[in-house]
């Protein structure tokens, strides 16, 4: 409060002084201004800092800046104010010239207090609303809009008039409305304006503006005000649906992403993975591995890490997997309950294995340029590494879905998945496709991995997190389709976001799995069952 | 005629093993007990609760055995009845505590007070009385198996579906065990325990006796196993394990039968827990994590499924093994140890150490020959019969109930499957 009258006060000497503005006087009122600093008194200085932002001069904002750096010197004696420029160079306030010879004697710096740096504060504000820079006077109207200061209205008036950058100008005009929503002494049609303006930007802080008007107004602007604030309200409601959209669609292809490997070695070879989420580790810590690499040989190349990255992650954890399916996997065909376990046991040996060698602490994994930072799209607000995600996914979606139509793998794949013993039959070495298959649903969850990497910790427990959902996405999908699991893996992100607000994070994960389990029980083959003999009876 | 049933059902090994039992039941606490400290044949009291643990665990090793070995459900949320059945018992000994809390409150459990509960949520009533929550023990989860497994059984999930299932059920529970305003104390669980029936649980003669009542539980158990698995249900659980549609086919009412032994399976795994708690002294929802229930599948499979003593010596010796490993230089490399044994016994000892004593009339192991030529996973979910290529033997001395004929006699192909 105390603060808003201080600068209430200054600006409102400020706008005085500009509305009283003639041209001649205000060279006059910047070296007056400027003597009062050499008063070394606050409450001098503070009105020297008022005289100086109102007097127009192209110096003042230097010497602002100066004051509040602490490099503004004066000479009691000669009445002089200097700007220092760090080091050692000095200029003569008034005139901005440099001081040559040696330094005058008795110089000392202006002293600030509380009270002056708000001076200082607010004058930087008015300052700035007529910056030559126009990403300055957008953050000055944006500060505006915050603070809602009636004394910079004037600034304001003077700013719009100017304005040319139609980005700016709204700004500016939303920063105006802001103030004259609230202004009593303001003409009704002008204040309804300013509510429309309000309306039209549609945000959360509009609405809080609009919301903040106190109740008792005459009737005209009280029913502008709600219908503004209904509109704004619905708007807000949309975007947040949309929002929440975007979230589910973000953790769906995280999902997809784990779960689509999975989806083929369980839907070609009937095989539980419980190893698959270390394959996905094995990605991320690939990852971190190259990104050492680079940062200790190549840093140049950061950018291209991933890059990098994308096919050695493949390799590694392709080939893990294809250790695994020729070493135990394929002596318990047709113990699909066996293979759980022994695979269950080969994650624990793959996590202490990586807990040993890296430590079980995170591991830090950055990000390269093109995926940090986030942009913003109406009223949401995108992450860039999001976005590549899901872009990632479904470029992984429709790579496996190409292999699956288009190759010989992926047609002796389909084969295998549909009739074993006839594709055998057929010439088709089936040791050899499971082990080939294995091996890609690996070589995905590695890329998976890669993904992750971007957005989670990097730990041995990484892909623990990962199992039980991508389980449940393939069993809510439907096993051996790769659409069920695109369905599966986005329909539970969509719904696990739209039931957060609701029910909270944990809560709205314990709803889910307790409807995945539901509706297990009710189509116990998925969303998009296999059809035909191949089915258990 | 159910005790004559109880006591006619046990085999020749199954007598040596109740034998252990009452020994040990016996004997360790008065060792306990009555032998001063500097005896050589003295038992610490650490000992007594180590292996009273042990003994819980063994239990709900053999409530696992009967549903995976016996009935083929293999369930990978069996933790999630344990921890149930601690944590009734917990709520009893929370409200046993009364007054000696930080907070000293009368009725609210210290973490209630912590989190400014003004009341009893309703559905701490009554744990106070011990036979209300000797009664939930049995009851909330042998009700959650029920509805679980009717729902679950009577839509014919099967197989890994179901495995998963059970682990999603498990997970859930953790994760709403974790929170606070669940009720149950939150990340920190139920602990501090004072007292139980008014003996002071740390004490040592309580100690001994909750070892013996352990003892005393597996026994019981393992009779009441035995008694289910050489019952005309114990048949028809195994045909519907060796052969699940061909059983339906039949005439029986699969969904029932599984239903009935899960429930039990659940109880029994519940009353582990009950007696678990005590003995450490804590209840946390850790207990309900997936890596736990499927860490229960691989002691039975270690000592042996479908003999229900394999569960139970599974159980002790990895743990066992775990409490000798983790306490020592080793202690980095027991994952690696544990990984190890999932895959080494999966692979190598499909029927467990029991399956490596000498059988009599012991039906030939078929094992791989088979898994690679017929019924080899067609389906994506192969079917359960798939998963049991060889049957497992039948405890002995009962061939003539017409139990091992029927197993022995199972060569041909399965139904068309």
């Amino acid at each position: 409060m105390r603060r808003c009258t201080h600068c209430h006060r200054a600006l409102a000497l400020a706008f005085a002084l500009l509305l009283a503005g003639v041209h001649a006087a205000f060279a006059q009122g910047y070296e007056q201004a400027l003597e009062k600093f050499t008063a070394d008194s606050y409450s001098d200085t503070d009105a020297a800092v008022a005289g100086v932002a109102a007097s127009g001069n192209p110096l003042a904002a230097e010497v602002i800046e100066a004051l509040q750096a602490g490099n503004l010197l004066f000479s009691a004696a000669a009445k002089k104010v200097y700007i220092r420029k760090p080091p050692a160079s000095l200029r003569d306030a008034a005139t901005g010239q440099p001081v040559s010879g040696p330094e005058p004697a008795g110089l000392s710096p202006v002293r600030v207090n509380n009270r002056v740096r708000r001076a200082i504060e607010a004058a930087m504000g008015s300052l700035t609303l007529l910056s030559p820079d126009p990403a300055r006077r957008f953050e000055a109207a944006k500060a505006v809009f915050k603070s809602k200061d009636a004394g910079v209205l004037g600034t304001l008036e003077t700013a719009i008039g100017k304005e040319s950058n139609p980005r700016v100008k709204r700004a500016l005009e939303e920063a105006r409305a802001a103030i004259v929503v609230g202004k009593q002494d303001a003409s009704e049609t002008d204040r309804v304006a300013a509510i429309v303006t309000l309306r039209d930007r549609g945000d959360q802080d509009a609405r809080s503006v609009l919301a903040g008007v106190p109740a008792g107004q005459p009737d005209g602007i009280q029913k502008t005000l709600a219908d503004a604030i209904s509109t704004i309200d619905n708007r807000l409601a949309a975007w947040s649906v949309a929002q929440n959209f975007w979230y589910g669609l973000s953790l769906g292809s995280v999902l997809l992403l784990a779960a689509i490997g999975l989806a083929i070695t369980f839907g070609v070879m009937g095989v539980i993975n419980m190893a698959h989420g270390e394959m996905v580790m094995l990605g991320a810590y690939t990852t971190f591995v190259v990104q050492e690499v680079i940062r200790a040989r190549a840093p140049g190349l950061f950018d291209h890490s991933l890059a990098i990255a994308i096919p050695l992650a493949f390799l590694v954890a392709a080939l893990v997997g294809m250790a695994i399916e020729r070493g135990v996997i394929r002596f318990l065909y047709g113990r699909p309950l066996e293979t759980l376990l022994a695979t269950w046991g080969i994650s624990l040996i793959l996590q202490q294995a990586v807990r040993t060698t890296f430590g079980p602490t995170n591991r830090e994994v950055g990000a390269p340029n093109f995926m940090s930072g986030a942009f913003e799209l109406g009223g949401l607000t995108i992450t860039w590494n999001r976005l590549w995600i899901i872009v990632f996914a479904g470029i992984i979606f429709a790579g496996l879905l190409a292999v699956l139509r288009y190759t010989e793998l992926g047609l002796h794949m389909r084969a295998v998945t549909s009739n074993r013993r006839m594709a055998s039959s057929m010439a088709i070495n089936t040791g050899k496709i499971d082990a080939l298959t294995f091996a890609l649903g690996s070589g995905v969850a590695g890329l998976a991995g890669v993904a992750l990497s971007q957005i989670d910790n990097v730990s041995p427990n990484l892909g623990q997190g990962y199992i039980i959902d991508s389980f449940l996405v393939v069993v809510f999908g439907g096993v051996g389709n790769l659409w069920g699991t695109l369905v599966g893996a986005l329909s539970l992100g969509v719904a696990n976001k739209f039931l957060e607000p609701y029910a909270g994070a944990v809560l709205g994960k314990i709803v889910l799995l307790v409807i995945v389990i539901l509706f297990i029980q009710k189509r116990p083959r998925g969303l998009f069952a296999l059809k035909g003999r191949a089915v258990e009876a | 005629m159910i005790t004559r049933r109880l006591i006619e059902a046990p085999d020749g090994r199954g007598w040596i093993f109740l034998g252990l039992l009452a020994a040990a039941a016996i004997l360790v606490p008065c060792l306990n007990l009555l032998l001063p400290p500097t005896s050589y044949f003295h038992v610490p009291t650490s000992a007594v609760a180590l292996w009273g643990k042990y003994l819980c665990y063994a239990l709900l090793a053999l409530s696992l055995d009967l549903v995976w070995g016996y009935c083929g459900i293999l369930s990978l949320g069996h933790g999630a009845f344990f921890a149930l059945g601690g944590y009734a018992m917990g709520m009893y000994m929370m409200r046993q505590i009364g007054t000696r809390g930080v907070y000293a409150h009368p009725i609210l459990p210290d973490f209630m007070v912590f989190l400014n509960w003004k009341e009893l949520p309703w559905f701490w009533w009554g744990f106070d009385w011990f036979p209300f929550a000797a009664l939930m023990v049995l009851l909330v989860p042998g009700a959650l198996a029920f509805v679980f497994g009717w729902f679950a059984f009577r839509s014919r999930v099967t197989g890994v579906y179901l495995s998963i299932i059970t682990q999603a059920l498990t997970y859930a529970l953790m994760l709403g065990f974790f929170r606070n305003n669940f009720g149950f104390g939150g990340n920190n669980g139920l602990t501090d325990f004072k007292d139980i029936l008014g003996f002071n649980v740390q004490a040592q003669a309580t100690r001994a006796t909750l070892f013996a009542l352990s003892a005393l539980a597996l026994a019981l158990g393992y009779l009441i196993a035995q008694m289910v698995v050489c019952s005309k249900a114990g048949k028809v659980l195994m045909a519907i394990r060796d052969a699940e549609s061909r059983t339906r086919f039949i005439g029986y009412r699969v969904e029932s039968y599984k239903t009935f032994v899960f429930t039990l399976s659940a109880c029994m795994a519940a009353v582990a827990g009950a007696l678990y708690v005590p003995q450490v002294g804590i209840i946390n929802p850790s207990e309900f994590a997936p890596a736990n229930s499927i860490e229960y599948v691989i002691w039975v499979a270690v000592g042996g499924r479908g003999t229900l003593i394999g569960g139970a010596v599974g159980a002790i010796l990895v743990n066992y093994a775990k409490t000798t490993f983790t306490t020592g230089l080793l202690a980095p490399y027991w994952l690696f140890a544990l990984g190890a044994l999932f895959v080494l016994v999966t692979i190598f000892l499909p029927r467990g150490i029991l399956g490596l004593l000498p059988q009599r009339a012991s039906p030939s192991p078929r094992l791989r020959g088979e898994d690679r030529g017929e019924g080899q996973h067609q389906a994506p979910a192969s079917p359960l019969a798939a998963s049991h290529p060889n049957p497992i033997p039948m405890p002995e001395g009962h061939g003539d109930r017409g139990s091992a004929s029927h197993l022995r006699q199972r060569s041909a192909p399965q139904p068309a499957e």
